[in-house]
């Protein structure tokens, strides 16, 4: 490696009009990190619409934005010093734009936030000081601009420092440190001048410089969220290759993994990589790739873990903080869709615990719904188990955003993982069963009549294993002996009873929901009901069991044992005989019991 | 891990989501070094190959040597590459060349529109036949949902307004005032239908990066590239009616670093020998339409 320079993110907030991208078109130019003739053309171009010159000009590169005269987006700049190389993020302050201050912040190492001294502190200088430690930035440096409109006083500074420390330490931030500066008359940018002869701390620049640098993650736990799994078997190559990017941690070639929250076990077997030696290890930050010692069958989303050392939690409720910036209103009721590391899985809001207007820090427990800009904590349920950790413990895997109608409109922090406790899918069959009404025919006497008792039955395995087939020559069969057998495809469940779930929601949880409340209906009329799920893993018959209640469930998995936890009922191999599989089912529903063995 | 590894991961996870979450997915090759290092980043992330179509858009005005490189490593690489074209502009004579029209116009007839509509799969679209070692025409139609490109947001300021993850409407327009949020490593990838993504995996890399990256992965790029004698190289590859050389003696690796980093180019625009980009709205007009 020919240059091991460091580079930093550094991001620049503060309220509209308080001077951020000043101070960067300040940073530029002072280090000279301009493209030859730019000052001069920017400044010709104010010169010939006879308006002044300012700093920020250096950065409006669009015209959008000189229109306006305010940023639009946050625009990258790059520059270096003899320390690091350095890019710029300069986040707008408008409060029209927090989701792009957001897209900047959460990148950045380090927070510049710009406050002015003559202006004092605004309403988004406390936003953006609650954002940018929310969103993980741990260094925070206060720069109290336009000191010459104030007379470079010493004493407007000070109070200013203690005001906003104040407010700091309400969200137990701790600024690095507070600099005076005038950014458009250059003071105490690149270096101190005499104007404020009464500071003697760093310079911008300095400050810049003594900001430390990579986050100290290789000592942390391991955490590996699955992004993919590879095979490229067109390519003639037979690996198959668990890809993603290691959160923090490290880990080694023969060390033991646990895959979560599937509870699959194996071993590294190899890291793999392109055009590199060969690696006998992995650690935070790099996107790599592993082969493992055996065959097991995970899914992108899992979070692959070392079994020996601290584990994260799984589970489908937690209680998290939020910020929410999409344009509808975060509401209960509603299917959202979490992504949190590789995992993207459907989402309710449970419960608002209390909300916070960042402004003013007030809280409010009586709000039922998170407007755009607000922020609160709320108890959220997922449709299936995911792994996470809580962020205290481990920040980049304790973070999740909320995707609404196509957009990212929210993201948060895990907070405390509350899935002991009864979960949104346990209380409704509970109040479904207890409000369950009959009719005047008990199921005994349905079954005697009908010759066979009820039953949901369930074909799984991968898609191709030929589950249809079986399953519809099942139905044949049984009703070739007369039986009351009833085969759905799913295909039409899409179409017809789920034709109001929109296609782009992870809606997998209230389609699992429909599939095992009509098992539970047609159970209950005595019907054999047989339909095909692909791929179901523990989870997915976990839930349909319980929908089905009190009624049956006999699950049939076809082909490779995917299960941890779920004991399907009865095992084909893929690609037997339809008759042959058909007589092997029906044996299994004699020895049940389900059917009689005279009636067929 | 130095800068370059950290470019390097960022850029293969931002590949390898694209790759997840885009059912039809395509990267442009310009056969410039921006998207040459992207593709060799692809193979990088994919342990190797390259699963995700590569279109390039033929203006029919490259130089000479960009195609014969490009069908090149196409075939060693083994690459699923297809390209586009404006027929309808190149027979009418409807270019800059031709004398028909200015540069910025030509631009949009052989390169915005052209893309549009590949992308689209309204215009015939190109494929390698590894087989045969020639195109022949493709017969997937499927618009390009989610488009892979390799701009750098150090290149001029439009870019850098740029998120990894980015829509564009129908019209491939780009509303950059109202650009959805990008929270840490999880980007827009869901979009609503008619609509589609540009992914940037190269956005927080330099023109420094992306030679010192070249060098030390030993990646082949184009020989215009380098000084070959005449004390001029391109910095920066286009058509050739548009696209001067500058003056430069570096004829190696190492001197267009040093030439970069120190030397005379450290304070001249990257695009500067781009004529197109001089021509009143520039860039910008183009890139708000669809442009690269």
């Amino acid at each position: 490696m020919m240059n091991g320079r460091a580079q930093m993110n550094i991001v620049i907030v503060g309220h509209v009009d308080h001077g951020k991208s000043t101070v960067i078109g300040r940073l530029l130019a002072d280090t000279g990190s301009l493209p030859e003739g730019r000052l001069e053309s920017v400044k010709e171009s104010c010169r010939r619409n006879s308006k002044p010159f300012e700093y920020a000009f250096l950065l409006d590169a669009l015209k959008d934005e000189q229109a306006q005269g305010i940023t639009i987006d946050m625009a990258r700049c790059f520059f270096n010093t003899a320390a690091r190389d350095y890019i710029i993020i300069d986040a707008p302050g408008h409060i029209e734009f927090l989701k792009n201050m957001i897209t900047g912040a959460s990148r950045a190492e380090a927070a510049l936030l710009v406050i002015d001294a003559d202006e004092g502190i605004q309403e988004n200088s406390k936003r953006h000081g609650h954002m940018v430690s929310m969103l993980g930035v741990k260094q925070v440096t206060v720069l109290v601009n336009k000191m010459d409109l104030v007379g470079y006083r010493e004493e407007v500074f000070e109070k200013l420092k203690a005001d906003y420390s104040a407010f700091l330490s309400q969200i137990k931030v701790t600024p690095v440190s507070f600099i005076p500066i005038s950014a458009r008359e250059g003071d105490n940018i690149t270096v101190l001048t005499d104007r404020m002869a009464w500071y003697r701390g760093a310079s911008v620049l300095e400050q810049l410089d003594r900001f430390s640098g990579d986050k100290e993650l290789h000592d942390k736990l391991f955490r590996f969220p699955v992004q993919d799994i590879y095979k490229f078997t067109r390519s003639n190559d037979d690996r198959r290759i668990v890809a993603g990017t290691v959160e923090s941690g490290s880990v080694q070639v023969g060390d033991e993994v646990l895959f979560l929250p599937s509870a699959k076990r194996s071993a590294i077997q190899s890291v793999e990589s392109f055009n590199t030696s060969q690696k006998l290890q992995a650690t935070a930050g790099e996107a790599t790739g592993f082969t493992l010692t055996t065959q097991i069958y995970i899914r992108p989303g899992e979070l692959m873990v070392k079994p020996s050392e601290t584990l994260p939690e799984v589970g489908t409720r937690f209680k998290v903080n939020i910020f929410w910036v999409g344009r509808a209103s975060f509401i209960r009721g509603k299917e959202y869709k979490l992504k949190l590391g590789s995992m993207r899985v459907a989402v309710k809001l449970a419960e608002i615990t209390n909300t916070l207007d960042a402004s003013d820090l007030s809280f409010s427990s009586t709000k039922q719904q998170l407007d755009c800009r607000d922020v609160g904590e709320c108890i959220l349920e997922t449709s299936r188990p995911i792994a996470f950790d809580l962020a205290f413990i481990s920040e980049t895997t304790g973070r999740f955003v909320i995707v609404d109608n196509y957009e990212i409109a929210g993201g948060g922090i895990v907070l405390e993982n509350l899935s002991t406790g009864e979960t949104l899918l346990q209380r409704h069959i509970r109040e479904r069963e207890n409000n369950w009404e009959k009719g005047l025919v008990q199921s005994e006497a349905r079954a005697v009549a009908n010759r066979h008792r009820s039953k949901f039955i369930i074909f799984t395995g991968a898609v191709g294993t030929g589950k249809r087939a079986v399953a519809k020559a099942l139905e044949e069969r049984l009703f070739a002996s007369r039986l009351n057998a009833y085969y759905l495809g799913v295909a039409n469940i899409d179409r017809g009873l789920d034709a109001d779930l929109a296609s782009y929601v992870d809606n997998g949880g209230e389609r699992l929901r429909r599939i095992g409340e009509l098992a539970r209906i047609l159970t209950d009329a005595g019907l054999i009901f047989i339909t095909t799920i692909d791929d179901a893993d523990d989870f997915d018959l976990e839930t349909l069991k319980q929908l089905n209640e009190p009624n049956d469930i006999l699950v049939i998995n076809m082909g490779e044992n995917n299960f941890s936890r779920y004991h399907p009922d009865f095992h084909l191999p893929v690609g037997g005989e339809v008759a042959d599989a058909v007589k092997q089912v029906t044996e299994v529903l004699k020895t049940k019991e389900i059917i009689i063995e005279y009636e067929i | 891990m130095d800068h370059l590894d950290k470019l390097e991961a960022q850029s293969v996870y931002i590949l390898r989501e694209a790759y997840r979450e885009f059912k039809n997915l395509c990267m442009l090759w310009s056969i410039g070094k921006d998207s040459t290092v992207m593709l060799w980043l692809a193979r990088k992330a994919f342990f190797g190959h390259v699963p995700i179509p590569l279109v390039h858009i033929d203006t029919h005005y490259k130089i000479p040597e960009m195609i014969e490189y490009r069908d090149r490593f196409a075939l060693e690489w083994n690459l699923n590459m297809i390209y586009g074209e404006n027929r309808e502009a190149l027979e009418g004579k409807l270019t800059f060349p031709d004398g028909n029209t200015d540069r910025i116009t030509c631009c949009k007839y052989l390169k915005s529109e052209a893309l549009k509509h590949t992308l689209s799969g309204e215009w015939p679209r190109y494929r390698m036949d590894h087989e045969l070692k020639r195109y022949v025409p493709d017969e997937g139609r499927e618009p390009y949902t989610g488009v892979i490109v390799g701009v750098r947001a150090d290149e001029e300021g439009s870019r850098s307004k740029e998120r990894y993850f980015s829509p564009r409407d129908k019209d491939n327009v780009w509303d950059v005032g109202d650009q959805p949020p990008e929270f840490w490593n999880q980007f827009k990838t869901d979009f609503s239908p008619g609509t589609h993504v540009r992914i940037h995996p190269l956005l927080d890399w330099t023109e420094l990066n992306i030679w010192e990256y070249i060098e030390r992965e030993r990646i082949p790029v184009v020989s215009l590239y380098f000084n070959q004698g005449s004390g001029t190289r391109y910095r920066s590859l286009g058509c050739y009616p548009c696209t001067n050389p500058v003056d430069s003696a570096a004829r190696t690796l190492p001197e267009i670093i040093d030439e970069l980093k120190s030397g005379r180019l450290s304070n001249i625009a990257e695009r500067a020998g781009r004529a197109q980009d001089s021509e009143d709205g520039g860039l910008e007009t183009l890139r708000r339409d669809g442009y690269m």
